[in-house]
């Protein structure tokens, strides 16, 4: 176990940026919800907590960066970083896994029994006369007016293509890191970052596309599923290309070594998750549905 | 930078003490600490939320509607459950909104929670704050565990207590994002033209109650796992024997977290749902059954032929026993669908989870509080007081639930502000046990308090059959615990 070589873990000081932390979530969430409620109030709140949020990340992860640089952590200290961004990734598994979940109900459950499905009472026939449709559908009230099917190809696919690419391209830039070759981490990383925020650019052409063809956020169950699933995705990518854009910004300022880049590491760890949840969207979402 | 201690060679026992005045509990860092603020916290919570069953229970104590209107009653039902303190204020708050409090109970169903007026998105929101607030939590707990322990504390030989928090901050973890993402869909049903839980797009406002109880029901094992641990430490103490069956009480845990998870749907046996599921339901949930009862066979075996005595730690522990083993009983019941179909939404299963989590998670939280105050404020406290407290709850606990399962099979139903007349005699009982059992945890207050401020000082142990890490420290402890740390043999 790794705290048998080491006696001492080190003891953070007093610290201002937790409270900070709960007071900025908890002005933006009250803007955001009273922006929700029509109120004049609420973007102006938001943007408060929002730059308040964003302070609060620089001045914690600044803090955290400058005890990693001076050498503080040891082998014991980097193994909580360790464990904690492993978890983290698995509650944002679970996250998804409610989408997800709800996608297979929604397509399994809910609209066959729509159709009679279930007991096979005649129910629907009074209910909603007339209604026919299988996945993809907008419901027997036909919301949003279109469910235009969103196929694979060619954008889903090319999407594909480029963040399996941006996965290789990261684990080059591990690779190139582990051996102290920061010329070709830097190019890895930045490769990354640029694929990344490709897929989040062709992501938002997809999204004009759909709603050019009438397929909107409303669309019924459809709409939602397809929206929210690769919405919270995108929204995810983004996180991480800009989460792999500050270690390549730390590369360039010469931070990391070959024995210490944990903060890259889990930077990658995010990456590959936000990959393979994409993957189950392409084919859960796109192929199949 | 120059605070820190690059240089472990030398002792760095002194390094920093805590902050003077009100910064140190605004920027602590120090885990007894964040425990004090975290108790204090729960405390307060106690108070409020036990204050707002009374107000419901004043209400119920004839038929009629004497003193809330049906609306305020039903925001009353929903505040008392979902309560940290910033995501505590924002739904606190939806009360005294335009519109009113959720318009639904705390399981926050739709389409009737959608009804809500202002309330709403600070509901939804306050519940994404405090599900930070546990998967961070949550988080720091599980990484502690498994990378802090001494050298030697192996993970069979962990106290209990530390298993079960284990087991049950992984639950937090993977269920409160679910819980996040059933109420992000009601958001944006609500706001954003979602049709998650909206026939007419094709949706269904039954998958938003799956979703809710894949979360709700780990939950509950949440409240309940901690309690398990807490007596596993303190009858062992009072029984003067090692715990009876050590490894056992970890699969047990272990099995129910697991089975947690295939057992949801036992909340919704008559919402209509394919035989098939009603009756695999049902088996889980049955399943469970079987790792809770080698749990109680187990704490009754720790206390055979022990050297037991009686202190206020372990009468709440024993009364934790019995009472939680009624609550479970009635589980069993519940968990028959055939049954179910007539005890949903009655009074029944109002009495079944008030037993599993007041005389079962209360009174193991209370039994905590004195078997660990000792420990935390360096004093003994008031043995007659907390006898007092123990005798006074556990009969007013009993008047407050019992008639419950009574008026339930009689066809009451839940969530009600006003009821017919032939329920009334059973209500009044309740009532009264309601008010005797409030006022009797004011004891508690005052036993906390005379105990922080004096008493007789208390010894390393504190309890003569006391055994673990904690009790070879000071009481109180130092505020750095163990530095350098202790090994285990």
């Amino acid at each position: 176990m790794s705290h048998a070589i080491q006696d001492k873990y080190f003891v953070p000081e007093a610290a201002k940026w937790p409270l900070v932390g709960s007071i900025s979530l908890t002005i933006l969430f009250c803007g955001f919800a009273s922006y929700l409620n029509g109120s004049l109030l609420g973007p102006t709140l938001m943007v408060v907590g929002f730059i308040l949020f964003i302070i609060m990340l620089f001045g914690w992860f600044g803090q955290v960066v400058n005890e990693s640089e001076a050498g503080i952590y040891r082998k014991w200290e980097d193994m909580s970083f360790r464990m904690g961004m492993c978890w983290f990734i698995f509650s944002e598994v679970m996250f998804f896994g409610a989408f997800f979940g709800a996608l297979y109900y929604a397509r399994e459950l809910s609209v066959p029994w729509l159709l009679g499905e279930g007991d096979g009472l005649p129910t629907h026939n009074l209910l909603w006369p007339g209604y026919t449709e299988v996945w993809p559908t907008n419901g027997p009230e036909d919301l949003g007016g279109s469910d235009y099917h969103m196929g694979w190809w060619p954008l889903p696919f090319i999407n594909t293509v480029i963040l399996l690419t941006s996965g290789l391209t990261v684990t080059w830039a591990h690779h190139a890191i582990k051996v102290d070759n920061r010329k070709q981490f830097i190019y890895g990383l930045f490769l990354t970052v640029l694929l990344g925020f490709i897929f989040v650019f062709l992501q938002g052409w997809e999204y004009v596309y759909a709603y050019d063809q009438g397929m909107k956020l409303s669309s019924g169950i459809y709409g939602s599923t397809f929206f929210m699933l690769t919405g919270f995705h995108g929204l995810h990518v983004t996180l991480g290309a800009i989460i792999l854009l500050v270690m390549l910004v730390r590369a360039m300022l010469g931070h990391f070594t070959g024995q210490r880049h944990f903060a890259f590491e889990a930077a990658a760890w995010y990456w590959h998750f936000v990959d393979v949840v994409w993957l189950g969207l392409f084919i859960f979402v796109y192929i199949t549905g | 930078m120059n605070a820190y201690s690059v240089d472990h060679s030398h002792d760095d026992h002194h390094d920093h003490g805590p902050p003077p005045g009100l910064m140190r509990w605004v920027t602590t860092t120090n885990h007894k600490d964040i425990g004090t603020l975290y108790l204090w916290f729960s405390l307060i919570m106690f108070f409020i939320g036990g204050f707002m069953a009374l107000i419901i229970r004043s209400e119920l104590f004839q038929p009629g509607l004497q003193i809330v209107d049906p609306h305020f009653f039903n925001q009353m039902t929903t505040m008392s459950f979902w309560i940290l303190p910033f995501g505590f204020a924002m739904m606190l708050s939806t009360l005294f909104m335009d519109g009113g409090g959720p318009a639904s109970g705390w399981t926050i169903y739709p389409p009737l929670v959608l009804q809500t007026g202002d309330a709403l998105p600070f509901l939804i929101f306050s519940i994404h704050i405090l599900g930070v607030s546990s998967i961070m939590g949550a988080i720091n707990i599980v990484a502690t565990i498994m990378n802090m322990r001494a050298p030697g504390m192996t993970y069979m030989k962990m106290p209990l207590f530390v298993w079960t928090w284990f087991i049950t901050a992984y639950l937090l973890i993977a269920v409160m994002p679910v819980l996040a993402g059933a109420v992000t869909m009601l958001l944006t049903d609500k706001f954003f033209g979602t049709s998650f839980f909206d026939a007419a797009g094709g949706g269904d406002p039954v998958m938003f109650q799956h979703i809710f109880w894949f979360f709700g029901h780990p939950e509950v094992y949440i409240l309940i796992l901690p309690a398990f641990g807490i007596v596993s430490e303190i009858i062992p103490t009072f029984s003067r024997k090692q715990l009876f069956g050590y490894s056992s009480m970890v699969y047990a845990t272990a099995s129910i977290a697991f089975l947690s998870f295939i057992v949801w749907a036992h909340h919704m046996f008559t919402v209509g749902m394919p035989l098939v599921g009603e009756i695999f339901f049902m088996f889980t949930t049955m399943l469970i059954a079987v790792p809770t009862g080698v749990k109680v066979f187990n704490w009754v075996s720790t206390m055979w032929r022990g050297a037991m005595t009686f202190e206020t730690p372990m009468l709440f522990a024993i009364g934790f026993v019995i009472m939680f083993t009624i609550g479970g009983f009635s589980g069993l019941m519940l968990a028959m669908t055939p049954i179910d179909f007539q005890y949903h939404d009655t009074y029944f299963v109002v009495a079944h989870f008030h037993y599993v989590l007041v005389p079962g998670a209360i009174f193991a939280i209370v039994a905590a509080v004195y078997y660990w105050l000792p420990k935390w404020t360096g004093n003994m406290y008031d043995e007659k007081l907390g006898k007092a407290h123990f005798w006074l709850s556990t009969i007013f606990v009993n008047i407050l639930f019992f008639p419950m399962h009574f008026v339930g099979l009689a066809g009451m139903p839940r969530r009600i502000p006003d009821y017919a007349v032939q329920f009334t005699d059973f209500n009044q009982i309740a009532t009264i046990g309601a008010f005797g059992f409030g006022f009797a945890q004011i004891l508690l207050l005052v036993v906390v308090v005379k105990c922080i401020r004096g008493g007789s000082r208390a010894t390393d142990q504190v309890w003569e059959g006391a055994h673990g890490l904690e009790w070879s420290v000071a009481s109180p402890a130092p505020y750095h615990t163990f530095s350098p740390q202790p090994v285990v043999k």
